[in-house]
């Protein structure tokens, strides 16, 4: 694997294979010195043209708990603001002989033109509406290690299904681990041509007590303005997951941030069976294994000068 | 109105040639037989039979096994001028529509400014003069500055040699503005040409709406944007027994307004581009803006069938490239960011040959048809071979077999739907009204074929 562009590209096996290593980089996170030595030497650049809590801090602890060096570029305030354009950013970032560039887009593949355009690994932190892959991977990571295997797991995602690459990443993520998906939300906000992805689709909540895990997408505001809905308040009549709606014995997800009250009644996200916080800290190793297969993994290429031959740092070396 | 009449060229030396043997086919003419073709003075002045014609100083092509075509006629160019000359020109735009096989197109009017004034038309029929290989026709724009609002002086704009009228490149949303263009048609003449789309169903769709662009997560322009717009204006054009042509049609409900319009007696043409004949919006899942990103977009296979059918029955009797050329910067940015339109004037015969013809879906002489089928609608004499008449030949290489763009491109922009793609079929020489208006190098210097 040379970039991180899309779950479509990755298989079962591959997706398994990051899983795997997540597991172990989650041990290291139990010890002490949570730091490993395995990128030391080399440079990560996280290049964000939108705002991101979750994403950008996590894959930035992620380089550093690697001990790789992390530049950390945003578009606000950088020459993104003059005008410069992605491919130009793009060439001086890769003046510094980066290792990786992770980068968040507002627009539909922007990381698949970057790694046309560079010799680093490419991990895509979300294109446009297109794909999350790294947000998918901890969200399989999540349900794995609660339920052990996602095959037959029924799962509904329910929101704005039309404008979250989080959606789309997660169905095609969750339908090739084995599970069995639903998408819910008003009809305006459900794409045309979904299901041929492999989902049913649900245009009410009727039906969501069958599944074993409930997926909330997150509801933006502005798209009231845009006749989507016609008001928060029938949004949440309609499509709010709250303890009633919920029955114990299923699971919550979210991939923040969340509008509380909106998507989810506040009591749901502090609920035990909400994963949200557990989600946050698979995001923490699951992409500390990604850089990891993509710059340290079986095909990726091992870091020089390190006196320690052509094999890669072993994961449970302190630095 | 012939071509030379009614369109604008650099004058030139006249054709004075004879191509020996050259299998001549012109569905329109009625003919399909193995000629001499000989030109004289730039017209077609006799169909000899084979190996006899006289060279009579005339120069010989030895066209044995290459096919004689009228040459064809685009009514859907962006030449870029004024205002975009770093993407076209009049010179580089209609080299390669003659490298393309073309002997006339039209250049729309979306320039910057838009060309929407008498003085305007008159500079470019100054300048097609000056410095065009083939025939160029130039539309004005339907509305002042293409804003939809008020209408331009098509009178005075006709009398300066507007062909006719477009706001291509944007739809006239208000039916009323469309309604009174249409009832001034009867003053002014000359066709409208529409894109046609409703920019409230379309919003900031960057493709096809449909699994594909579900699956890519890229807002959709519906169908319905398109087809609903024709309907409209196909309702108008008959109530108001005016005259319209449909740009670059798409979606398969939009051909089935068109025929039912077609049948109902409204004066209606319309066209197809050869990407829309060719791809479906499968190929946007490469994400490439070079090649697949353009309005109208790629549709589905069933669209991509209705438009063949439409070619067929002659719903839609023409092909026109919608040449809309772009430079690398203005592509080489995210699908959704970036410019749209693909070329089309050098590869049209090719790809569509490559695609349609060698496969068995339409047969060559429907193609060579509907290539020229552009001029009728916009009052001008469609290119023949039938003696007496003006010279105007496509010489091709069925067989040849090239790559696009490794030769480059006469175009000034790169951005070719077929680039890289390996083609059959080749234009080796093409005559535009009258004049020998393009010779591929590595013919001319007698190592093709």
């Amino acid at each position: 694997m040379k970039h991180l562009l899309s779950i479509e590209q990755l298989s079962r096996e591959e997706i398994e294979a990051i899983l795997d290593r997540a597991e172990s980089f989650a041990e290291v996170g139990r010890r002490d010195i949570k730091k490993v030595p395995t990128l030391r030497g080399r440079t990560v650049v996280s290049l964000f043209y939108e705002s991101s809590t979750r994403t950008s801090s996590s894959f930035d602890l992620a380089a550093k708990r690697l001990s790789a060096d992390l530049v950390s570029v945003k578009a606000a305030g950088s020459s993104v603001d003059k005008g410069e354009s992605l491919k130009d950013t793009i060439a001086t970032l890769s003046a510094y002989d980066p290792a990786a560039i992770v980068i968040r887009h507002p627009y539909a593949g922007a990381a698949q033109m970057v790694a046309g355009w560079t010799a680093a690994a490419v991990v895509n932190a979300g294109d446009g509406k297109h794909e999350h892959p790294s947000q998918a991977l901890l969200d399989v990571y999540t349900l794995r290690r609660r339920l052990g295997s996602l095959e037959g797991v029924r799962i509904w995602i329910v929101g704005d299904v039309l404008h979250s690459r989080v959606a789309r990443s997660n169905l095609i993520a969750f339908n090739r681990m084995g599970a069995e998906v639903t998408v819910c939300g008003p009809p305006t906000l459900i794409p045309r041509g979904i299901e041929e992805l492999g989902c049913e689709v649900s245009y009410s909540l009727n039906g969501v007590e069958e599944a074993e895990v409930v997926y909330a997408l997150r509801m933006q505001k502005e798209r009231m303005s845009e006749s989507f809905v016609p008001s928060l308040r029938e949004y949440a009549a309609n499509f709010q997951i709250d303890t009633r709606r919920l029955n114990p014995r299923q699971l919550l997800m979210h991939p923040g941030p969340v509008n509380r009250g909106v998507e989810l009644s506040g009591e749901a996200i502090d609920s035990p069976q909400s994963l949200i916080t557990e989600q946050v800290a698979a995001g923490l190793v699951v992409r500390m294994a990604i850089l990891y297969e993509l710059l340290a993994g079986s095909e990726g290429q091992t870091p020089a000068g390190e006196g320690e031959g052509s094999k890669p740092t072993p994961i449970g070396t302190p630095a | 109105m012939s071509l030379i009449d009614a369109l604008d060229v650099r004058a030139g030396e006249a054709a004075h040639l004879i191509l020996r043997r050259a299998t001549v086919l012109d569905p329109v003419a009625g003919i399909d037989s193995v000629h001499d073709v000989v030109v004289r003075d730039g017209r077609i002045a006799e169909l000899a039979s084979p190996g006899e014609a006289d060279a009579d100083g005339a120069e010989v092509v030895e066209a044995e096994g290459l096919h004689a075509f009228p040459a064809f006629f685009d009514p859907h160019v962006h030449l870029r001028t004024p205002g975009h000359e770093h993407k076209e020109d009049v010179e580089t735009g209609t080299r390669a529509a003659a490298a393309g096989g073309y002997c006339g197109i039209l250049a729309m009017a979306n320039t910057q400014p838009p060309v929407s004034t008498a003085a305007d038309i008159t500079a470019l029929r100054e300048q097609a003069q000056a410095s065009a290989s083939v025939p160029v026709g130039f539309l004005a724009t339907v509305t002042k500055g293409m804003k939809g609002e008020e209408l331009t002086e098509m009178v005075e704009l006709r009398e300066a040699g507007a062909i006719g009228f477009t706001d291509d490149g944007l739809p006239i949303t208000s039916a009323g503005v469309m309604r009174r263009a249409l009832q001034y048609q009867h003053l002014c003449g000359g066709n409208i040409a529409l894109h046609e789309e409703d920019p409230a169903l379309s919003r900031e769709g960057a493709m096809h709406e449909g699994a594909v662009s579900a699956a890519l997560g890229l807002a959709g322009v519906p169908s319905v944007s398109e087809s609903t717009m024709v309907a409209r204006d196909a309702a108008l054009a008959g109530y108001e027994r005016a005259c319209i042509h449909v740009q670059h049609l798409s979606a398969a409900e939009s051909v089935e307004v068109v025929r039912a319009a077609k049948a109902a007696g409204v004066q209606i043409s319309a066209e197809a581009s050869p990407h829309h004949l060719c791809l479906t919006d499968e190929a946007v899942r490469s994400l490439d803006p070079h090649r697949h990103r353009m309005n109208p977009p790629l549709r589905e296979e069933r669209d991509r069938q209705a438009l063949i059918e439409g070619l067929r029955d002659g719903t839609i009797e023409c092909i026109a490239t919608d040449h809309a050329p772009h430079q690398p910067e203005e592509k080489d940015v995210p699908f959704e960011q970036a410019a749209m339109g693909v070329t089309g004037l050098e590869t049209a015969f090719a790809a569509l040959h490559t695609e349609l013809v060698l496969p068995g879906v339409i047969d060559l002489a429907l193609l060579v048809e509907r290539l020229g089928g552009g001029a009728a609608p916009f009052d001008l004499e469609r290119p023949t071979l039938a003696p007496g008449s003006e010279a105007n030949v496509a010489l091709c290489d069925l067989g040849a077999e090239w790559t696009v763009g490794e030769d480059g491109y006469e175009s000034r922009s790169a951005n070719s739907w077929c680039a890289g793609e390996t083609l059959t079929g080749r234009v080796l020489m093409t005559v535009a009204a009258g004049q020998v208006a393009y010779r591929l190098r590595s013919f001319s210097l007698g190592v093709a074929a």
